[in-house]
């Protein structure tokens, strides 16, 4: 009888819903409405808050009004400093993507979209605390006020380069802006942003460390390896995915499998886990601060789930239309950052259309200003770039006898 | 002066950089209460808490991960890896982070651990349990890469792994950690108890990485070799009658060539030998350094003894490990032309 079962078998591959050629469409994403989520209190536990991490947290809703309990963990100044970050990226991105396509550098990746996360997420960490970021997160450095003109010194390669022409550009280092040096490999920064914080707490430190990854990744085996450390050993850490819904040409689907979300993986760890309006940056730098808060009362980890949309190419070698539909991103129900932070700006009255307009122009100026001191030490392909005796230094603390040959062979 | 096998002796050194250095944590699969499976953190845990000395989950990527990060807030972990055979998961973080966080960050961030490792066969541990990849880490830049063959060098080397400012895997000869093998699988163990080499001095001292010790001074030819296989190079010796310098290289990288080719220069002949697979092995970087540099002195081929080029297998363990008898022939084939 057994044999009446035995149909032959078929191999799902899950497919995006639309693709090249069809009308954008996100009716199956759904949206809570702004306000409803419960926040609860930091030291709950991951059993309790389950729903947090299939619902998506939102505080801004479309009148661009702050409301329900997230709400309120910003000043108005700070919000205004929040704009202010997010515009200054978004104009760092436009002149890199333009300097790439001049041939000034080889490699650009862009925040577009995603402006909110990581901006308002530094806000909610302090000094000393350590980020192990991901390529998309040069906005931890813009709102933690690293020089413009350095992140462009390293994105040109130039005599300027902290990192002396060692690495593709945008892959930026500086431990005392708190940010890990990205390596360009995928998910490896994720069990070592956990070890960072597990040192913190072996050394009764109070600093906590925040690991970054994206959608994608987190199928890497080094995206379970640091979840299991990280909940074996509570250590004071943050987890963030960054749900931006497409790695490279590939959509969420494929990595977040059967599961409803991403951050539903948290919870087989027993790890407080909560899905963010990534869009919202009020509700990121709420959620923030409330998983600081835990790491830093020493309650162990969360995992936050920053759901976006990645409005721009993966990167400057990346053509979108390929895989996905044209104005999709427009049709993203998720809005973008930058006009939802402006709006609710504008309805607290602290802010007018003018202003906003005045304020890009002015961002866009000190990106302007600090590409042309930039560019007068030098680009990928002129001036002064870091010697290719270089290349030797640094290897070891002490340069071993092989590359001392070698250094002699190449004559430099 | 004490009397110590190479367990005890690796157990001595990570005790002695503990006492003296609270930055050093010792973590890995079983290290932690029970003290490893071959109990090299034996009381460890007890001595100096378990926040210094602790198990990790099965995850050598987690480990290894963890301990750069660790490594990155101040600390120097010194970690195991329960069997070389086990390193293939923490691969990408040992040679695209741990060997090239100070030269992408240009020294902003370093990584100064110590990976342990059990390494090499004859314990009839198959295919995973017998494998001897420092191959793997010497094509690695940024890496050192120490293998000792006795207790007193394995305690002043792994200080030194242990205190040096970069990435050090350490591995050691799993079959050397009782008794000085020499590959006469069917004679009684000699243990380390009987032999000079088990002397280790209480307290701290350091042997510097990148320095070979020659353990035997002879004139007829050059015999490079590395952990397990330098007892089994002085078998051969004795067995033959061959009068074999032999170079115990302690450190592959970074490699002492000054002492090879001082030695190859004077013996205008030489062997190199190891327990890993042939092909693609440290031997054949061994033997083009030779051929570069001692080109003109040398009488003979350079001839290679390695383990054959086929997985570690279990029943036919010494059908595949490189004993006297093929090490003694090479060397007598080498004496000849």
């Amino acid at each position: 009888m057994s044999e009446l079962h035995r149909s032959s078998l078929s191999l799902h591959v899950p497919e995006p819903e639309v693709r090249p050629g069809g009308s954008p469409d996100f009716s199956n994403v759904v949206i809570p409405r702004a306000g409803e989520a419960p926040r609860p209190e930091p030291d709950a536990r991951a059993e309790d808050i389950r729903k947090l991490a299939f619902t998506i947290i939102r505080v801004l809703n479309r009148e661009g009004e702050a409301v329900g309990p997230w709400a309120g963990s910003l000043t108005d100044e700070q919000l205004k400093a929040g704009l202010r970050h997010m515009l200054l990226l978004r104009a760092f991105d436009s002149r890199m993507v333009i300097a790439q396509r001049q041939g000034k550098t080889s490699f650009y990746i862009q925040n577009l979209g995603e402006e909110a996360i990581a901006c308002a997420f530094r806000k909610a960490l302090g000094p000393g605390d350590m980020n192990f970021p991901t390529y998309r997160q040069a906005g931890l450095l813009i709102a933690g006020d690293y020089p413009l003109v350095t992140m462009m010194n390293q994105i040109y390669s130039n005599a300027g380069d902290p990192l002396k022409g060692r690495q593709l550009p945008i892959m930026y280092s500086t431990r005392e802006n708190g940010f890990f040096t990205i390596s360009g490999n995928l998910a490896t920064q994720y069990p070592q942003a956990v070890g960072w914080a597990m040192a913190s707490a072996i050394k009764k430190d109070d600093k906590i460390a925040a690991a970054w990854i994206g959608d994608g990744s987190t199928a890497e085996s080094d995206f379970h390896a640091g979840l299991v450390f990280a909940s074996t050993y509570k250590a004071p850490v943050i987890l963030n995915v960054v749900n931006n819904q497409w790695a490279i040409s590939t959509f969420q689907g494929v990595a977040r499998g059967g599961a409803g979300t991403f951050a539903a993986r948290g919870l087989g760890f027993g790890i407080p886990s909560l899905r963010v309006d990534g869009n919202d940056y009020l509700a990121v730098h709420a959620v923030a601060s409330w998983a600081v808060e835990r790491a830093r009362r020493n309650l162990g980890p969360t995992l936050i789930e920053h759901v976006t949309y990645r409005a721009g190419a993966h990167s400057t070698s990346d053509d979108p239309s390929a895989y996905r539909p044209k104005g999709e991103s427009d049709a993203w129900p998720l809005g973008d950052p930058v006009i939802r932070l402006k709006n609710h700006l504008i309805a607290k009255g602290l802010w007018s259309e003018e202003r906003h307009v005045q304020l890009a122009a002015e961002t866009m100026d000190e990106v302007m200003s600090a590409q042309k001191e930039a560019e007068s030490l030098g680009t990928l392909h002129s001036g002064d770039r870091p010697s290719s005796r270089d290349m030797f230094e640094g290897v070891y603390a002490e340069m071993p006898p092989h590359l001392r040959r070698q250094r002699q062979e190449a004559g430099v | 002066m004490a009397r110590m096998t190479m367990i005890e002796a690796v157990r001595d050194a990570m005790d002695v950089s503990m006492g003296q250095d609270p930055s050093v944590v010792v973590f890995g699969e079983d290290v932690g209460y029970f003290g490893g499976v071959f109990r090299a953190t034996q009381g460890l845990q007890e001595k100096y808490g378990r926040d210094r000395c602790f198990d990790a989950p099965i995850s050598e990527s987690g480990i290894v991960g963890a301990a750069i990060g660790m490594a990155a807030n101040g600390l120097r972990p010194c970690v195991e890896i329960q069997f070389a055979d086990y390193m293939y998961p923490a691969y990408d973080q040992i040679t695209q982070e741990a060997a090239r966080i100070r030269y992408r960050s240009n020294g902003d961030f370093t990584c100064p651990i110590t990976i342990r490792m059990p390494t090499g066969g004859g314990i009839f541990g198959g295919q995973t349990h017998s494998q001897s990849p420092e191959a793997l880490f010497t094509h690695v830049s940024g890496l050192k890469v120490v293998i000792p063959s006795n207790p007193y060098d394995a305690k002043g080397l792994l200080i030194s792994a242990i205190e040096d400012p970069d990435p050090v895997i350490f591995m050691e000869p799993k079959r050397l950690y009782n008794g000085p093998f020499d590959g006469h699988h069917d004679r009684p163990v000699t243990p380390w108890s009987k032999h000079d080499a088990g002397e280790v001095p209480a307290g701290r001292y350091a042997i510097p990485l990148g320095k070979a010790a020659k353990v035997r001074e002879g004139s007829g030819l050059t015999l490079l070799t590395y952990g397990t296989m330098v007892h089994v190079a002085l078998a051969a010796a004795a067995e033959t009658g061959v009068d074999a310098e032999i170079l115990d290289l302690r450190t592959l990288l970074p490699l002492d060539l000054d002492a090879i080719v001082e030695s190859v220069n004077k013996t205008g002949r030489c062997v190199i030998l190891h327990e890993a697979t042939l092909t693609s092995g440290f031997g054949g970087e061994l033997a083009a350094l030779v051929a570069q540099h001692c080109f003109y002195r040398l009488e003979a081929p350079i001839r290679r003894v390695a383990g054959w080029d086929t997985p570690y297998p279990h029943a036919q363990e010494w059908a595949y490990f490189p004993g006297p008898a093929r090490v003694g022939q090479a060397m007598l084939e080498t004496m000849e032309g």
